[in-house]
């Protein structure tokens, strides 16, 4: 089916769904390099207006990747509830950016909305939106999620620590480990980027972090983030492996590049579940996306590179996750081009995750070859944090050395701590209080021999 | 990383809450233990970083200086083309990364107008990601290896100089100069702490449509990284036996395993 609408003396016509949301987006270079994107400002807002008339049951009825094709669109139309849906299935885009933004619209009937939105609904809505609509709905979203403390309280930010060492030697990533943790990073997990994908030395750095969590009892969960193959493997293996970790994306074939399905994750999922490791839940699971990843791997079906991130969401939805991460800046400037792509997609992508009823976090970051910089990344930080982010990232001095790009730091969590009075779970909070780390909350000042240190010991 | 000097920037002040666990700086290059004002970087660090950010860009941004390379690979005895790739600036570099992977027409016409006899190796130097790796290491690679090369007998083609290049520009470069084996040098994506990181990539039989696993890769190659010597040595092996079973990721690099790579290492070793 086509879509069209006049504008002045000028008529635009768009072939199909994919191509209408693909116009209708905000203007970035992946879409641009996919050969997609609206050729001019004015088509671009044609695309809108007559996306906002669509009636939202549209996109359950044209799907932009075929049923039969891509098991993704499968999972989005088998697993979609339709009385969850009811009370929007009324409304045209437009009218549920209009709703989204009203008082009817409150953590309460977003929560009950979640299960009948799908990915596509999201990106569509998303299209219509400015930032500070993206920045108000997310507010309004509540996610929850819970393995050994409680992530996502009104009000409430995780931070990652993520200690990475480019040998993944064990002081190297211990003395990381310690920095973040007398920083009081590291509720939201503790997730090494391995150098290496050995089974054995992934084995060790998960024993190295289970032993100082439990020498320490640290209210928190570790993770080593290797392919969900590997993890499976160390799981039959009596590895202590806390959350399964895996990036995924939105398509089919592009999970296919990832060389995952649904079944594998399933697998991985009921295993770690299993487990039962998790004190106060069980959400084992922890994903990765960001946009592009489709388009890199030549699968996006001539769809645009966001609404085939929120696709990588639906995937993430099916298996209960404790933490859902977009890399946003990473990929680099062919697909995000510059500070304000990669804060208008960190924006989207955190809104559509938590419409979708996901625990949204958010790696603020950036390559040196994208026209970005620190300044950049305060201002989504900014933004991210008054709309409820789930997580953010916490790495030494926001330098990565093992991956090689810039996120955020411990002190820019501290920042947003400060800024906007965020706290940290409930669980990981005590446990800094006790070890005199934190103080009402802040830093307090470690004079003498700071706690902890022994850890040194504990991997020497 | 060097901590910096910084003479008109006080190195701490009474605002300062610095961290005592400093010495655990032993065990990474990481920035840990870097203090805070409040809950903030002090004005030491955010400065710092500002530097190595600061560099990376301009390794990105700083166009090669195609003529001061030209003139030091002349005075080295070897013959200089340059060309330009199809995108026709930095920002459609960036953008378009199809486009700095194919010649600029005019370039490529000039290119097989200047097409002599075939060659074994072609050296072209693409710029990439970071002039400042390929205007710093480039020449002094090329020189470490011709002699390696020069003693099998192995032709050299002219060194091609190649503005806003990827990888794969080196293929049709290659194809165009009737080369049996191509070696791009090319300034790799810069880290912070790494803004002249070059690269090496060798791919047999070059033509268009050549895929990333019908090549091999040597990175790091930079004094602090992989030093000449040693890029040599493996490059050669590399190049040894890709002329036996062809590039990609069937050939996997046994270079490290040979008693002449670990003297090499050795006597570099001692010497450093």
């Amino acid at each position: 089916m086509s879509y069209a609408i006049t504008i002045g003396p000028r008529r635009y016509r768009f072939d199909n769904l994919k191509t209408l949301l693909a116009r209708a987006t905000p203007e970035r270079s992946g879409d641009q390099l996919a050969g997609i994107a609206a050729s001019s400002a004015e088509e671009r807002v044609a695309a809108r207006m007559c996306l906002a008339d669509l009636p939202l049951a549209t996109f359950l009825q044209e799907l932009l990747i075929p049923y039969e094709q891509d098991e993704v669109s499968r999972l989005i139309i088998d697993s979609h509830d339709t009385a969850a849906f009811a009370a929007i299935a009324h409304l045209t885009v437009g009218g549920f950016r209009d709703w989204l933004l009203s008082d009817a619209a409150n953590p309460a009937t977003l929560a009950a909305i979640a299960p009948g939105v799908t990915p596509e609904m999201a990106a569509a809505v998303s299209k219509l939106m400015r930032n500070q609509d993206l920045v108000l709905v997310a507010k309004k979203c509540r996610v929850i999620t819970r393995f050994r403390n409680t992530q996502g309280l009104p009000g409430h930010m995780g931070v990652r620590l993520q200690p990475n060492h480019p040998t993944d030697d064990a002081r190297g990533i211990a003395a990381a480990m310690l920095d973040g943790l007398l920083y009081g990073a590291g509720d939201a997990v503790i997730g090494i980027n391995p150098a290496s994908d050995s089974p054995e030395a992934i084995h060790t750095m998960l024993a190295m972090m289970d032993d100082v969590r439990q020498r320490y009892a640290i209210p928190t969960q570790s993770c080593v983030l290797t392919h969900v193959t590997s993890t499976l493997e160390l799981i039959n293996r009596g590895a202590p492996v806390d959350l399964v970790f895996q990036s995924v994306a939105g398509t089919e074939q592009a999970n296919s590049g990832f060389g995952i399905n649904l079944a594998l994750l399933q697998e991985a999922c009921d295993a770690a579940r299993a487990l039962q490791r998790g004190s106060v839940g069980n959400n084992v699971m922890y994903f990765e996306t960001g946009q592009g990843s489709a388009l890199s791997a030549g699968a996006h079906w001539g769809v645009d590179q966001q609404t085939c991130e929120v696709r990588a969401y639906a995937v993430a939805r099916h298996f209960q996750p404790l933490l859902v991460n977009t890399v946003v800046g990473f990929i680099g400037p062919e697909y995000l081009y510059n500070g304000r792509q990669i804060i208008r997609a960190g924006l989207e992508d955190h809104f559509c995750g938590k419409l979708l009823g996901l625990p949204m976090g958010c790696d603020i970051c950036y390559t040196n070859h994208a026209e970005a910089d620190q300044d950049d990344m305060d201002t989504l930080l900014t933004l991210l944090g008054t709309a409820g982010i789930h997580f953010i990232i916490g790495v030494p001095g926001a330098d990565d050395i093992m991956l090689g790009y810039q996120s955020t730091s411990f002190h820019d969590a501290l920042y947003l701590r400060e800024l906007l009075g965020l706290k940290r779970a409930p669980e990981f909070e005590d446990w800094l209080e006790s070890m005199t780390i934190t103080r009402g909350g802040r830093l307090q000042a470690q004079n003498g021999q700071p706690p902890l240190l022994g850890l040194m010991e504990a991997v020497a | 990383m060097k901590p910096l000097p910084f003479p008109t920037v006080a190195a701490a002040g009474d605002s300062i809450t610095e961290d005592n666990w400093h010495e655990l700086s032993r065990h990474t290059v990481a920035r840990i233990a870097l203090g805070r004002v409040g809950s903030s970087l002090p004005t030491r660090e955010t400065l710092r970083f500002a530097l190595a950010h600061a560099q990376a860009r301009d390794a990105v941004h700083t166009p090669l200086d195609a003529q001061t390379l030209a003139a030091t690979l002349l005075a080295a005895g070897h013959q200089v083309i340059h060309v330009h790739s199809a995108a026709s600036s930095r920002a459609e570099y960036l953008q378009r990364p199809d486009r700095g992977r194919r010649l600029h027409p005019v370039s490529r016409t000039a290119l097989l107008a200047a097409a002599g006899a075939p060659c074994d190796v072609l050296f072209v130097i693409g710029d990439g990601l970071s002039s400042r790796a390929v205007a710093s290491h480039a020449a002094a690679l090329i020189a470490a290896i011709c002699p390696l090369l020069q003693a099998q007998q192995l032709s050299i083609g002219p060194v091609v100089i190649a503005s806003e290049a990827r990888v794969a520009l080196g293929d049709e470069i290659g194809e165009c100069l009737q080369a049996t084996l191509v070696v791009m040098l090319i300034g790799e994506r810069p880290g912070l702490s790494s803004p002249d990181s070059m690269g090496i990539y060798l791919t047999s039989a070059p033509r268009v449509g050549r895929m990333d696993s019908e090549r091999n890769c040597i990175s790091n190659v930079r004094p602090e990284g992989l030093p000449y010597p040693l890029a040599a040595y493996k490059l050669n092996w590399l190049i040894r036996a890709a002329r036996q079973q062809g590039s990609g990721v069937a050939l996997k690099d046994g270079s490290a395993a040979e008693p002449g790579w670990q003297a090499l290492q050795q006597q570099l070793a001692s010497a450093g």
